[in-house]
């Protein structure tokens, strides 16, 4: 049954991991998402759908048990903010090279270094662009509310095992610790160890004498198999972009300027658009849900309609690149941000329209 | 009389394990891995246990275990095999984990790990060859390098005021209550690899009785890295490595 309560960005995102039928969750406690494993651990799920939760020695064990588990074809998650996901990058990079499905999710503060606890949206690049070594890509969620977090869980999970790959979902700490209304899902059954042999006849869970034995391993010593394997994820990736983009478009269709915004961001926006509207300026915002892949072809299309678009992250300008390729000159992109912890304003937002892109 | 004359199952004396695949060893010729590798493999087959088993494999010159043994395989990052076993061992309590990792992986990068498997008591094995050397990236100290020993990173010899004492991680974990079973063996004589073979069994049939982690240290040879003969190496480590790894049982179970 569909279920309809009050609950913070990070508990909704806890309960969905249950509800999606998670077997596992691996965690080290960081602010500000402490709450998922608080929230499990209170709820017990091992006695209810036999979920495992574990609270690791470091976020290094961690990711490397949801290796494991994935490894044997289980839906396996963990979660962190920055510096935890920092640690974790060697895992995911082995994760993706070894084609391994899994959640991870990294409730995003201030950084560089132990930064602070309060929010930001400055782990783009890490969660885009790479973050650990190697040719690999993320599919990467941004939810924009309670909502999105309890819905991207099951989602998420949908993609991993559709790709096998990894796949992150990039909060803050505004949409990890913010209270609002959220509809659950239904508990989803965890799978059978029949099912998991149909879903993922790959995985490690016993060599039986029907089959040859399952190897889970990024490594390969030999250039020509190994170049062979690193194209075979960049044609994964490609399908990804292909298929995979997720976006919303608001009060777009009149639109003279647009902001470009993900997560928080995007919902301080929609503020600043009524802001704007009223004193006459037609606004719009695109708010990518994927972060990869990101939505260009329709970042392209309204660069063909708007006079201007003006990025608006918690960093110093990370997505504008992505968005600056994306237009590809045709307008002017200008970016507005704050940084360590501080959250922009719906009015400074405007003004920001108005001074770099409508004045400017 | 032709070599078919010969190769009659009477005659049979020996044969590999059939969880060998067919693939050689990458082992330098003389080096133990391949002898721990034909125990780990031997109990499994004598238990029966191939098709209930996982195998957690390391970074290290065992990283290609999976190339050799004809079970399933994990291939953990350097370090981390404990943490992957524990999520295999948790989520598949009814299958047989075990890890086989050397002393870089185990004792210096992958430490933490290791302590905190063991300390949980995860019901799974470690075998944990001690060599005394980084053997795969070309003979580096390792942090079980004994005092004086020469290798590429301690080139005249560990000085211990510098470089630190050389860490019995096996005496360390023992001490934690999580481990079941811990002993010290070796596999250079055919009576040490008799007795070796019995720890490793002991190790599976602990995890069967869902007794905690069992951790088997077989402290071997890195003849390559040592730079000696396999023979040299052989007496050396008996020389030199066994007065400060004494072979034997360090925890047994003690109740019946
Ligand atoms: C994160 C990381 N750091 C360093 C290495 C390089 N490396 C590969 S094997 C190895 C040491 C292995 O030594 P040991 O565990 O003693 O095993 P042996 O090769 O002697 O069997 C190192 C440092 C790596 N692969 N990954
Ligand atoms: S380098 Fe040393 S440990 Fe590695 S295979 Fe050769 S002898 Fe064995």
């Amino acid at each position: 049954m569909k279920e309809l309560r009050l609950m913070k960005g990070n508990e909704a995102i806890a309960e969905a991991f249950i509800r999606a039928g998670a077997d596992g969750y691996f965690g080290y406690p960081i602010t500000p998402q402490s709450e998922v494993l608080e929230y499990l651990m209170a709820q017990k799920p091992y006695e209810t759908t036999g979920m495992v939760v574990l609270q690791a020695e470091s976020e290094v064990a961690a990711i490397n048990m949801v290796y494991g588990g994935a490894g044997c074809g289980k839906k396996v998650v963990t979660s962190s903010s920055s510096p935890g996901i920092s640690l974790k990058a060697e895992g995911i990079s082995y994760m993706a090279g070894a084609e391994l499905p899994c959640l991870v999710v990294n409730v995003v503060r201030g950084g560089p270094g132990l930064g602070t606890i309060q929010p930001s949206q400055g782990d783009y690049f890490q969660s885009t662009k790479g973050g650990g070594h190697g040719d690999y890509k993320l599919i990467v969620l941004a939810p924009a509310s309670v909502q999105e977090m309890a819905d991207f869980a099951k989602l998420g999970f949908e993609l991993a095992f559709k790709y096998r790959t990894p796949v992150m979902i990039q909060s803050d700490g505004v949409i990890g610790q913010m209270m609002e209304k959220v509809e659950l899902f239904e508990q989803m059954p965890r799978w059978t160890n029949e099912e998991i042999k149909k879903i993922s006849p790959w995985a490690t869970v016993g060599k039986t004498p029907d089959r040859e034995r399952n190897i889970i391993t990024s490594l390969d010593l030999d250039p020509a198999r190994q170049e062979r394997h690193v194209y075979k994820l960049g044609a994964k990736y490609k399908e990804i972009e292909e298929n995979e983009v997720r976006f919303e478009k608001i009060q777009c269709d009149d639109a003279e300027y647009i902001f470009v915004a993900y997560g928080s961001s995007a919902r301080i926006c929609q503020k600043s658009i009524e802001i704007a509207r009223a004193k006459g300026i037609k606004v719009g915002l695109l708010r990518p849900i994927t972060l990869f892949p990101f939505p260009k072809k329709v970042l392209n299309k309204l660069a063909d309609q708007v006079k201007g678009m003006l990025t608006v992250e918690m960093s110093l300008g990370q997505m504008i690149e992505d968005v600056q390729l994306a237009v590809n000159g045709k307008v002017k992109v200008e970016h507005y941000g704050r940084v360590g912890g501080m959250i922009p304003s719906p009015d400074e937002i405007v003004a920001a329209l108005e001074q770099k892109i409508i004045g400017g | 009389m032709d070599i078919k004359d010969i190769i009659k199952p009477e005659n049979l004396v020996y044969s590999k394990s059939k969880l060998f695949t067919d693939k050689a060893l990458s082992y330098c010729p003389g080096c133990g891995h391949g002898t721990a590798h034909k125990l780990v493999l031997q109990t499994i087959e004598e238990m029966g246990i191939e098709s209930e088993t996982i195998g957690v494999a390391p970074v290290g010159c065992s990283v290609l275990a999976y190339e050799f043994m004809d079970i399933d395989i994990q291939q953990a990052s350097h370090g981390r095999a404990p943490a992957v076993a524990t999520a295999i061992k948790r989520l598949m309590p009814e299958k047989f984990v075990f890890t086989y990792q050397g002393d870089g992986d185990l004792a210096a990068i992958g430490t933490a790990e290791t302590i905190h498997a063991c300390n949980r008591g995860e019901n799974i094995v470690i075998i944990f060859i001690n060599n005394g050397i980084y053997g795969m990236t070309g003979g580096q100290m390792a942090p079980t390098t004994i005092a004086k020993m020469k290798t590429s990173t301690s080139p005249y010899g560990r000085d211990t005021a510098i470089m630190g004492n050389p860490l019995k991680i096996t005496e360390l974990v023992a001490q934690l209550p999580g481990v079941y079973y811990c002993t010290r063996q070796a596999v250079h004589t055919a009576a040490a690899v008799r007795k070796a073979k019995k720890a490793i069994r002991q190790a599976f049939e602990n995890q069967k009785l869902k007794k905690g982690l069992s951790f088997v240290e077989i402290v071997s040879n890195c003849n390559s890295g040592w730079k000696m003969t396999p023979v040299d190496s052989n007496i050396w480590m008996e020389n030199n490595m066994f007065p400060f790894y004494p072979l034997g049982d360090i925890k047994v179970p003690t109740e019946k």
